[in-house]
Order: structure tokens, then C-alpha cells, then sequence
């Protein structure tokens, strides 16, 4: 149990990291470009131009998250 | 060998980054080698470079022979992208002010001071700290050269034959580069400008790992891989749009941090 436990921290430290944001807010913005490819009626050269602006989004959401974790925690 | 300017892209971004994480990697094993036992030390390393052989044999093998192209693309082009953004997120914390620079100094002292307050384990022979915490630190930080070399190598191939090759080499070349200057030196690489390069190498995994990752999504349509608006130039897009994008975020952070310091 204890190894199993220990994998798993390794791989989410790995994959995850510090930021668990980023991973679900990637994780997110993949899962909204799937489902547009299976909504009939949308245009597939809009999908990467949406998947693109989602990561930006990612990137900025996050950091808009540190700066509000470190003013928090009173820097 | 042709060899095309976004192979030559590739190749440089493999070389980067493996520097980067060799230089880290390099830094520990000095540190255990001059604090404990070099026997140990590099003993670990030898172990680490073994499992990180096998594991990329495996890897590379059951990608390539049972992995369709799209999901090769969506699994790949997701960890390229979640790692890239983790990298550029840190490489903006530290150049706007909010995380201080990665200093290998200050990690090489950190981990000689854990090295001494460690207690004293001999198994098979060898100084067992020492040889656990070279050998952790060579495969974790060897694991990422790994996947940064399969995911570039793979989409090397595409524009040449022998894109994966080209990727190792650059990563091998990168290794034996940071060997040669740190035996010589005696010393942590503290001179690497480490926070510009992973700047760097963030934004490029994040380009490709966008561009792959979308590519892949493909796989729940038609199975087919997406296509890019302007192909491959797409890339060159993604990558000029995340440099103005994360040069804006400096600039914004530059300004709500007290101290404001410079990449490098």
C-alpha cells in the first residue's frame, strides 16, 4: 500500500506539480476541444484557435492564482 | 543528414532543455560526491542513466509499435504542454519578482548541509544516502530530458527520418557538455543562465505541446489528426503568441512586485 501511495505521489508530483491548475485547466480546455469536434455544425479550424486562447487562459489564470496565494499569505 | 530549420529548432530546444535539467542533476551528484562518497555518488548515476535507458527503450517501443498517431499526439502533446506551462509559469514568477532566481549555489549548499546532517547507511557496499539521493536526482530530473527527447524526436520525424536520433543527440551532447564544464569547474554551474533557458524551453514545450495536443484531439472524430490552420506554420504562431503573451504577464508582474528582478 505504502509503495502504491509513493508511485502515485511520484507521478503526480511529476505530471502536477505545484501548480494543479494548470493540469486541470488543461485537462479542461482539451475536454472542451473534444466536445466541439463532436458538436455538428462547428467549423474544425476553429477548434485550435479556441484550444490556443484556452491555454493563454491556463497561463494566466495561474499566475493570477500565485499572485493572489502570495499576497495571502501576506508577502 | 538534411537537416531543415525546424529540425534545427527541435535539436536546439532538446539541447536546452536537457541542460537544463543536467545542470540540476549535476549539482546533487557533486554535492553527494564531495560531502559523502564518489564511489556511491557515481554509482547512482550509473544505475539512474541504466533505468532511464530501459525505461526509454519500453517507452519508445510500445509508443511507436501499439499507440495510434493521434493518441501518440493527445498523451505526448498533453505532458509537453503541461510541462512547458509549468516551466514558463516559473520562468515569469522569478523574471517579474515573485519567485526568487534558481540558484545553484544556494541548492548545491542546501544539499551538502541535508548530505551531512544525514545518517550513515553502508549497504552492498556503498554510502546507501549517497547513493539514493544520486540516483533520485539523475532519474527525475533524466525522466523529463526523456520525455522532452520522445515527444521532439517523434515530431522531428516528420520533417526528418531521423528526428529521434537528432533529439538524443542533442540531449547526449547537452550531458556531456555540462560533464566536461562542471569537471572541469569543480563547482555548481551557477554561471548557466538557468531562468532564460527555461523561459525558452517552456515556451517551446508549450507551442509544440498545443500544437500536438490539438492535433491529437482528432482522435475523437474521425481518429484522423486535426489540422492546424496554416499547417506546420502554426507553430511559429503559437510561439510568438506565448512570447507576447508572457512578456506581457512580466510586465504586469513586474509592476505588483516589490523587487523586481531580471531573467537570467
Amino acid at each position: 500500500m505504502r509503495l502504491l501511495v509513493s508511485f502515485l505521489r511520484f507521478w503526480y508530483d511529476f505530471i502536477v506539480g505545484d501548480a494543479w491548475e494548470i493540469a486541470a485547466g488543461i485537462v479542461a480546455v482539451l475536454g472542451i476541444g473534444a466536445g466541439l469536434l463532436r458538436t455538428d455544425g462547428v467549423d474544425r479550424a476553429f477548434i485550435p484557435l479556441v484550444v490556443a486562447l484556452g491555454v493563454g487562459l491556463v497561463l494566466g489564470g495561474s499566475l493570477l492564482a500565485e499572485v493572489r496565494r502570495r499576497r495571502r499569505a501576506g508577502r | 543528414m538534411h537537416m531543415t530549420a525546424a529540425t534545427l529548432g527541435l535539436a536546439t530546444a532538446t539541447f536546452l532543455a536537457s541542460a537544463v535539467e543536467f545542470v540540476e542533476a549535476f549539482t546533487i551528484v557533486l554535492a553527494m560526491g564531495l560531502s559523502r562518497s564518489w564511489l556511491a555518488a557515481l554509482t547512482g548515476t550509473a544505475a539512474a542513466l541504466l533505468a532511464l535507458t530501459a525505461v526509454t527503450a519500453v517507452a519508445g517501443v510500445a509508443l511507436i509499435q501499439w499507440v495510434s498517431e493521434s493518441v501518440l499526439q493527445l498523451v505526448i502533446g498533453t505532458l509537453l504542454l503541461l510541462f512547458g506551462l509549468q516551466w514558463l509559469r516559473t520562468a515569469i514568477l522569478r523574471a517579474g519578482g515573485l519567485a526568487t532566481l534558481h540558484d545553484e549555489r544556494a541548492a548545491f549548499r542546501a544539499e551538502q548541509e541535508a548530505a551531512r546532517l544525514a545518517g550513515h547507511q553502508v549497504r552492498l557496499g556503498l554510502d546507501w544516502i549517497a547513493f539514493v539521493v544520486s540516483f533520485k536526482g539523475v532519474f527525475l530530473e533524466g525522466l523529463e530530458v526523456v520525455f522532452i527527447v520522445i515527444t521532439f524526436g517523434l515530431s522531428a520525424t516528420r520533417y526528418n527520418p531521423h528526428g529521434l536520433l537528432v533529439a538524443s543527440g542533442s540531449a547526449v551532447l547537452a550531458g556531456l557538455l555540462v560533464v566536461v564544464v562542471g569537471v572541469i569547474a569543480r563547482r555548481p554551474l551557477s554561471a548557466v543562465p538557468e531562468n532564460t533557458m527555461k523561459y525558452a524551453v517552456g515556451l517551446l514545450l508549450t507551442s509544440f505541446g498545443t500544437f500536438w495536443a490539438v492535433e491529437g484531439l482528432g482522435y475523437f472524430g474521425s481518429g484522423e489528426s486535426l489540422t492546424w490552420p496554416g499547417q506546420d506554420w502554426a507553430i511559429l504562431g503559437l510561439v510568438v503568441g506565448g512570447l507576447g503573451l508572457s512578456r506581457l504577464a512580466v510586465a504586469g508582474l513586474r509592476r505588483t512586485s516589490e523587487t523586481p528582478r531580471i531573467a537570467g
